[in-house]
């Protein structure tokens, strides 16, 4: 490994091996919860707050929109009496009744095709499929119908169904119960697709995807369902489902806040020497990587890119240009994954700025393994930190 | 016609009422002769280069039209496939915007499926089938009183019914007891392979009692059988009963598209063998034989179909290729950034503007 300064950076590659050494400290605590909120969310003004997981965020969210949108239905496999497998329709059916809560025979391209027809009807489906994998036999549904239902009928039946899908790794899960499918479903015209990284913003984009118009992947990492973090309402309102009164926010906004704070990427962490580019589980895991590197004089910034489709290349090109180092990480397969989307969104705003090639930390090209070999596989802080040094150590020609 | 839990009833005998009127009869026979007419015009409109490329549905000319015919308008929605012209006719979807598909103007056509109570076509093969059990538990969820609770109707074929989309789509109305009908066209052949090689057991309304839905295995060819059945499973569905399928036994007379050669799989003798009888002759028998109609009736009839066929082919030898903006306009509700700037680089470089 080189010892070479870099330019122009008070960073040397012995400050990246000091903090990859300190990595192990960091994964000895791993699952602890070490910056789940974002500051900025912490920072939002007038902002009353609540300490809650993702699960109970979503869940949350899924409450007020039922409360709010008469049209709103939710479905899919254990998603009643149970309350999903991951808990997250927990009470809702006892709620809301089996009539807007229902669970369905076990067919998920039932799931997905009842509900290309059910808007059709005029209504607001929020089917889930209850493990990533088996999003797989709705694919025809998804891609087929639900994709291009809208462009097909020339706008006249839209499709406002958001699809939520337990996503990516990191339980010890069976086959096909942990897969990252971004790529899959952006490249297909028609859809859009979002994943949250924390339970403010699972709670903030859920009621922002269920108020849209066109269908959306919600991507829930569900590695994250369980550590908590600050909800932040800056609505200054009662919140009927945590306070038990008042009047339920308007879907997809924050009072006093206007929608759009729900779209693009957001900024978690700034930073001046290089930018982390990730989404779902593996933002967390960038800011634990930044806070590692900023022992050793790096000065990280993470980016939550949030929306896989469309994806924030403003946002990109504004952190990416300031920072002229580029490292995106997801857990998903590397050829053909988003990184390479990102890093041509990045090249083509960014080139006369870069300072490298943008740097990808990927899963592999296999099939995701079973739970023994799971953390081989997740981009880990290590493998980050390599990517980060081969992006600080890059030199021209 | 028999109980409608009778999955085997051969829609011959009973019901009564659901029976169409002498009246109704004649106007069913110049739906059938206007749906023929345009059908094997539209085969010539192919081979003269107007359209590129067009489904027949030549020979079931009976289970188009009485099944569209016995559909209520204010309230049921269709969802067909790639070859219901005559269910489209039938529904008074306009002509020139369905037959707009074939003119490669617009994957789905261009009339309005909302106002037309018909779904946009289908290119993918059973792949309604679930959007009409959607639909259908969604009538029950809207909360509309029961009058005004449609149902929805559901095309596809036999060789549809080896997707296990049908499967789903069967199960999951008969679990959530939604008004569904499934009219299924069996027309004898899936391209080039024959029912006896695509339906385990030879029938698909057999497969139905599996699902505790009634069915009606009807002579497809017969427009009197097929109103009588359709009505009979219209009035299950609104009564609460959940669905019910339909299985119309007809024949495929022409080929798959205007791109097959039945000649491959089978012989002009086999096709005039299995055919059965044509279903407008069957009609005209029946008009005849209860002297609902004459000569100069059936002539006027075509005359009517001719007329009717030349305004189609002029709106259709019309249609412009619709504005390439239009590619990036309904991709989305609410379009993104990436794509309007594709749209913008589009019109910079292919329109010169």
């Amino acid at each position: 490994m080189s010892n070479t300064p870099i330019d122009e950076l008070d960073v040397h590659s012995s400050d990246l091996e000091a903090a990859r050494h300190n990595v192990e400290a960091a994964d000895a605590g791993a699952g602890a919860a070490v910056l789940d909120q974002s500051p900025e969310s912490a920072a939002r003004p007038g902002g009353r707050t609540h300490i809650m997981s993702m699960q109970q965020a979503l869940n949350l969210a899924l409450r007020e929109i039922l409360a709010s949108d008469h049209k709103a239905l939710v479905l899919g496999e254990d998603v009643g009496v149970l309350g999903g497998v991951f808990r997250i329709t927990d009470g809702l059916q006892n709620e809301f009744g089996a009539e807007r809560v229902f669970d369905t025979p076990l067919a998920e391209s039932g799931i997905l095709g009842m509900s290309v027809g059910l808007a059709m009807a005029g209504l607001h489906p929020i089917p889930e499929v209850q493990f990533d994998g088996f999003s797989y036999p709705a694919v025809n549904q998804i891609v087929c119908q639900l994709a291009r239902m809208n462009y097909r009928s020339r706008g006249t039946l839209p499709m406002p169904v958001t699809l939520r899908v337990p996503s990516f790794g990191g339980i010890r899960a069976p086959e096909l119960h942990g897969e990252s499918l971004e790529s899959l479903f952006a490249h297909v015209p028609g859809l859009k697709v979002v994943s949250p990284s924390s339970p403010h913003e699972a709670y903030h984009l859920l009621k922002y995807a269920a108020s849209r118009p066109d269908p959306i992947i919600f991507m829930e990492p569900k590695s994250r369902y369980w550590q908590k973090g600050e909800v932040v309402f800056d609505d200054g309102v009662p919140n009927a489902s945590v306070d038990g009164g008042g009047s339920a926010p308007v879907p997809g906004t924050v009072a006093g806040t206007p929608a759009s704070v729900n779209l693009g990427s957001r900024v978690v962490r700034t930073g001046r020497h290089l930018t982390l580019i990730a989404w779902g589980a593996m933002v967390s895991r960038c800011q634990q990587v930044a806070e590692l590197a900023a022992e050793d004089g790096i000065d990280v910034e993470v980016l939550d890119l949030r929306w896989l489709k469309p994806i924030d290349a403003e946002g990109l090109a504004a952190s990416v240009g300031k920072t002229r180092r580029a490292v995106v990480v997801h857990e998903g397969p590397l050829t053909a994954g988003l990184g390479a989307e990102v890093a041509a969104l990045v090249t083509e705003r960014c080139f006369g700025s870069l300072k490298a090639p943008v740097e990808r930390v990927t899963g592999f090209d296999v099939p995701y393994p079973s739970g023994d070999l799971e953390d081989e596989y997740i981009p880990n802080i290590d493998r980050i930190l390599f990517g980060m040094q081969r992006v600080l150590e890059y030199r021209r020609g | 016609m028999t109980s409608p839990s009778d999955p085997h009833s051969d829609g011959q005998t009973g019901a009564r009422k659901f029976e169409p009127t002498g009246e109704e009869l004649r106007t069913l026979y110049k739906l059938m002769v206007a749906v023929r007419h345009l059908d094997t015009s539209a085969v010539a409109w192919q081979r003269q280069g107007l359209i590129p490329g067009y489904a027949p549905e030549l020979g079931q000319e009976a289970a188009q039209v009485g099944s569209g015919y016995a559909v209520d308008l204010d309230r049921d929605f269709v969802f067909p496939t790639y070859r219901e012209m005559g269910v489209a006719r039938a529904m008074g979807v306009d002509m020139v915007g369905y037959m707009s598909t074939h003119k490669a103007s617009w994957h789905g056509g261009l009339y309005d499926p909302v106002k037309s109570r018909m779904a946009p076509i289908q290119a993918v093969v059973a792949g309604s089938v679930l959007h009409a059990v959607g639909w259908a538990h969604g009538q029950k969820l809207a909360g509309l009183p029961a009058e005004k609770q449609g149902v929805a109707v559901s095309y596809f074929g036999d060789g549809a019914s080896s997707q296990g989309d049908v499967h789903e789509a069967m199960n999951f109305a008969a679990v959530m007891k939604a008004p569904v009908v499934f009219f299924t066209q069996n027309n004898g052949w899936a391209i080039s392979v024959p029912t006896a090689r695509q339906v385990a057991g030879g029938s698909v309304a057999a497969r139905a009692a599996g699902y505790g839905i009634p069915a009606l295995q009807i002579d497809g060819n017969d427009v009197a059988a097929v109103v009588r059945a359709m009505r009979t499973a219209l009035a299950h569905c609104r009564a609460g009963n959940g669905p019910m399928v339909i299985e119309a036994m007809t024949y495929r007379r022409g080929p798959h598209s205007t791109s097959d050669d039945p000649g491959r799989y089978r012989t002009l003798a086999s096709e005039s063998a299995d055919a059965g009888i044509d279903p407008i002759l069957m009609l005209r028998d029946r008009l005849l034989a209860e002297g609902l109609a004459d000569q100069e009736f059936f002539a006027a009839a075509l005359d009517s179909a001719k007329v009717e066929e030349e305004q189609i082919r002029a709106g259709v030898a019309g249609l412009a290729a619709r504005p390439g903006s239009e590619m990036f306009d309904f991709v989305f509700q609410e379009s993104t950034p990436a794509l309007a700037g594709q749209a913008q680089r589009w019109r910079e470089e292919s329109e010169h503007v």
